[in-house]
């Protein structure tokens, strides 16, 4: 038996509600190994937030989550799910360094900016074509093959850097770091032009092109008719293909885009920060957008602050392990997994007791159809 | 002595009350018919007797005990066994292997089958509920499907068998032979409930009947003292007029106009290379109601899809508004909608709505690409909000909001709500599956004079329905489908219940 919860609770209070379970449940782990989750607590919330250098480390982690958790949400609203991210965000990182390498050199930064990001953006989408194409024209089902994919950009990546962009007489596994005109203004620089003093972080523009993003994302899915068709799709392939939507296009649509939004991480890692191409750059973004989707309900909104919440674990998770002795980094692992672990596979466990206890304080005006 | 007595059974959910203080005595060794419209708090009453859900007050007692039911576990040992109206059956088992299922005598499954065979024979004996055991339930027909359901309750001990909607998908004579079945456990001392919207089935089988609306027990009599007059009257709460044919058939003569849609040899083919429909001609005119009469999975869902475009058949022609398709270049939903042809799918759920939508999509849906509801690639959402909520005012779908999940919408309202879509267009060919499937008999009413006044404006009607009833009250001609064949075309006046069942079974009329 279901009983809704009120809409309010079900976006607010829920995600709250779980997300002190998560704490709750870590802070008990942390008191196990004898450390003080008060002081925990106040470490990760201060690393996190409480200095501009960290809240600009916070805002640039989540950059990435929002560009993969969007990602998800869009293959999502098709009934898709695209746990290929992580392989669509190095395709987007390395096409953006393809240009970046190629012309750069030749081209002003008005003109290259775009052009990478267009790169990285077209990487992305062909790299979740392929899978896409598997599924919608010759049924293989699109979780495995963008697993498969995964691996295989990975592999790829690493061949073309050991084989062919790695300069001669290079030990490391990089390539040669771009030309001016090819790095992303951090912010601040951007603030510096402004008059705002702001130190020095991997923040960079594309935080602007991630919330952009969101903007579009909501205003594709729910005010144009390619997004309504896509979620009818999702919601019921059979009452779209009644209503003449063709399944196929939208599959092929909802994971070019998806694909897409993947690829632009690599304008956050590759032309933001690093400024050339290395390995492991995503660095399991891709795998933490489905996590940072679930909990934002496949919203934009709710991705944001899903994702500033990663941003913010991530972050103060690395302070904690710094300022705290005896705290180490794997201690902060484990903090994420209960956070995922309750924010996501839990909610449908905390929703119920939930409702029950709103019932019970006489809070639960659901209108009933 | 009483199988059941269920005293002051409430129920909510939510704000809604689905059961308000219901009592319920069933006599044993009785048919006790509980009819009532869609949402009127049967389906919550023998949920609560079969344990699905906890009551929130009342009590219950079975041969005079009380009893706590919590679960399923709980109502079969207290000898209660329930037919759902979807069968609960694995399709790949033998109808055997379903019988045993969860139920094994015997840890070894060859024992466990062998000690089910050496009772179930008896059992199917006395009470003729012949079913070919050893045959896969997929290869089953409809009726033995049921028949084995009802095996399945009584070999685990049932003495009060609770079937809900349990003649939607049979033929009348399976309805017979169903029929007499009940009877024959009636005599040797089975309780039946029967949950139903027939209303003819309660007279003709059970021994009382209790009407429920709005989750009360609105009368509860002997049926000797009931009629189908004053049976329809209490469910609705008012006088209701359905049929026979409150008006005069089409007049409109045919011979010289062109037909609206004109098929011809439509076949299909499965993937198996199985012809689901074979040789289908089909003529609709303008201005009448066609009938595909049928039982359920005789082709008639394949001529549905075919003709919407849904899918593009294996031979054939089809001619409409002066377009000619043939299979290689057939036409498609968007295509057909724009040659004005509307379609209420069969299965409203599935495919007519987007449940996760809210109203105003669904209201939209096949639509949306039309002016005024969308500009360019823009959808224009205050449009499409005021469009639906006309088609609601329209045809009375309640609540009246545009915003409210389509799935919470009770089934009625749902078709309601599609009918307003399709007829909304003015279409001049409309394909009907099923209107009325798991609709209350007040929206019926209401379905009927729509289709009806689509006809009389010109419009030509297909309409699929395993509802005899239905059949014989709105249309001008009938077609029997029979698998995958029209093997009857008859004019309504030819039309008996009796002809049409022969000829739906397979028989020559």
């Amino acid at each position: 038996m279901k009983q809704p919860l009120p809409r309010w609770a079900d976006l607010v209070l829920l995600p709250v509600v779980c997300l002190a379970v998560a704490l709750l449940a870590a802070g008990a782990v942390v008191a196990l190994v004898g450390q003080s989750p008060p002081q925990v607590l106040a470490a990760l919330v201060h690393g996190a937030f409480g200095s501009a250098r960290g809240l600009s480390y916070t805002l640039y982690y989540s950059t990435s989550f929002i560009f993969t958790g969007l990602a998800v949400a869009v293959a999502f609203h098709a009934g898709l799910f695209n746990i290929g991210g992580e392989g669509q965000a190095t395709l987007g990182g390395l096409g953006v360094a393809l240009v970046a390498l190629a012309w750069a050199p030749l081209l002003p930064s008005w003109a290259m900016l775009p052009l990478m990001l267009v790169a990285g953006a077209v990487f992305g989408m062909v790299w979740a074509a392929i899978p896409a194409y598997l599924q919608a024209y010759r049924g293989s089902h699109v979780v495995i093959t963008t697993i498969m994919f995964n691996f295989l950009a990975s592999t790829l990546l690493v061949y073309l850097l050991v084989n062919h962009m790695r300069p001669p007489g290079n030990m490391a596994i990089e390539s040669l770091p771009f030309a001016p005109s090819a790095q992303l203004p951090s912010a601040q620089a951007v603030l510096a032009t402004f008059g705002v003093e702001w130190p020095s972080s991997p923040l960079n523009l594309s935080v602007l092109l991630a919330l952009l993003c969101c903007v579009a994302v909501y205003v594709f899915l729910w005010h144009t008719r390619a997004g309504y068709g896509l979620r009818a799709v999702g919601a019921s392939p059979d009452a779209a293909a009644y209503a003449g939507i063709r399944p196929q296009g939208k599959v092929m649509l909802a994971m070019a885009i998806s694909g897409a939004l993947a690829g632009l991480v690599g304008m956050n890692e590759v032309a933001g920060v690093s400024g050339k191409l290395v390995l492991e750059f995503v660095s399991g973004a891709g795998f933490t957008g489905i996590a940072v989707a679930l909990m934002g309900r496949n919203h934009p909104l709710g991705i944001v602050c899903a994702s500033l919440l990663f941003g913010a674990l991530f972050q103060g998770g690395a302070e904690v392990a710094f300022d705290v002795p005896g705290f180490s980094r794997d201690m902060v692992v484990m903090l994420q997994g209960f956070v995922v672990l309750f924010s996501g596979a839990m909610t449908y466990v905390i929703a119920p007791p939930l409702a029950w206890v709103l019932r019970a304080c006489g809070l639960s005006g659901v209108p009933h159809g | 002595m009483l199988a059941v007595q269920m005293r002051g059974i409430c129920k909510r959910f939510g704000p809604v009350a689905a059961n308000a203080d219901v009592d319920l005595s069933v006599q044993a060794g009785t048919v006790h018919g509980i009819v009532g419209e869609n949402g009127a708090g049967k389906s919550t009453l023998m949920s609560v007797l079969y344990g699905f859900y906890p009551a929130d007050s009342g009590d219950v007692a079975v041969f005079g005990q009380p009893a706590q039911i919590h679960n399923a576990d709980d109502a079969i040992a207290l000898g209660i066994g329930m037919v759902h109206q979807h069968f609960m059956l694995v399709d790949t088992l033998s109808a055997l292997d379903n019988i045993v299922l969860g139920a094994e005598p015997h840890w070894l499954l060859r024992r466990a089958t062998a000690q089910a065979r050496a009772r179930l024979e008896p059992l199917m004996h006395s009470t003729g509920l012949h079913v070919p055991l050893d045959t896969l339930v997929a290869d089953l027909a409809v009726g033995d499907r049921q028949r084995l359901e009802i095996l399945k309750a009584l070999y685990r001990g049932a003495r009060i068998l609770i079937l809900d909607e349990p003649t939607a998908v049979l033929t009348p004579q399976e309805t017979l032979q169903l029929f007499a079945v009940l009877r024959q456990l009636r005599a040797q001392g089975t309780t039946v409930i029967l949950i139903t919207h027939k209303l003819k089935e309660v007279m003709a089988l059970c021994d009382r009947v209790t009407v429920m609306r709005a989750g009360r027990v609105v009368q509860d009599m002997p049926i000797a003292q009931a009629s189908i007059e004053t049976l329809a009257q209490a469910m609705v709460g008012r006088k209701v007029q359905l049929g026979p044919r409150a008006d005069a058939p089409s007049t409109v003569p045919h011979a010289d106009a062109p037909p609206a849609l004109r098929a011809r040899g439509l076949g299909v083919c499965d993937a198996l290379g199985v012809w689901r429909m074979q040789q289908v001609d089909v003529d609709l005119f303008p201005g009448e109601i066609v009938g595909v009469a049928g039982v359920a999975g005789n082709g008639q869902s394949e001529l549905l899809e075919v003709l919407c475009g849904l899918r593009a058949p294996a031979q054939g022609s089809l001619e409409l508004a002066g377009q000619r398709f043939t299979p290689d270049h057939w036409l498609d939903p968007l295509r057909a909608r724009a040659l004005g042809l509307a379609h209420v799918p069969e299965d409203r759920q599935a495919r007519a709505l987007v449940m996760e939508f809210a109203a105003w999509e669904s209201g939209v849906l096949g639509y949306a690409h039309r002016a005024p509801y969308s500009h360019g690639p823009w959808m224009r959402k205050a449009a499409m909000q005021a469009g639906t909520a006309a088609l609601m005012e329209r045809f009375d779908v309640r609540p009246r909001n545009v915003r409210l999940k389509s799935s919470k919408f009770s089934g009625g309202n749902q078709q309601k709500l599609v009918l307003a879509r399709e007829l909304g267009q003015a279409p001049s060919v409309l394909l009907v599956g099923q209107p009325t499937r798991g609709v209350d008999i007040g929206a019926i009413e209401f379905i009927y004079a729509q289709l009806r006044a689509l006809r009389d404006a010109g419009g030509a009607v297909l309409l699929v329905s395993s509802e005899l009833d239905e059949i014989l009250a709105l249309c001008d001609r009938v077609l029997v489908m029979y698998q995958g064949r029209i093997t009857g075309a008859l004019a309504i006046a030819d039309c008996s219940q009796t002809r049409l069942g022969i000829l739906m079974a397979g028989g020559a009329a």
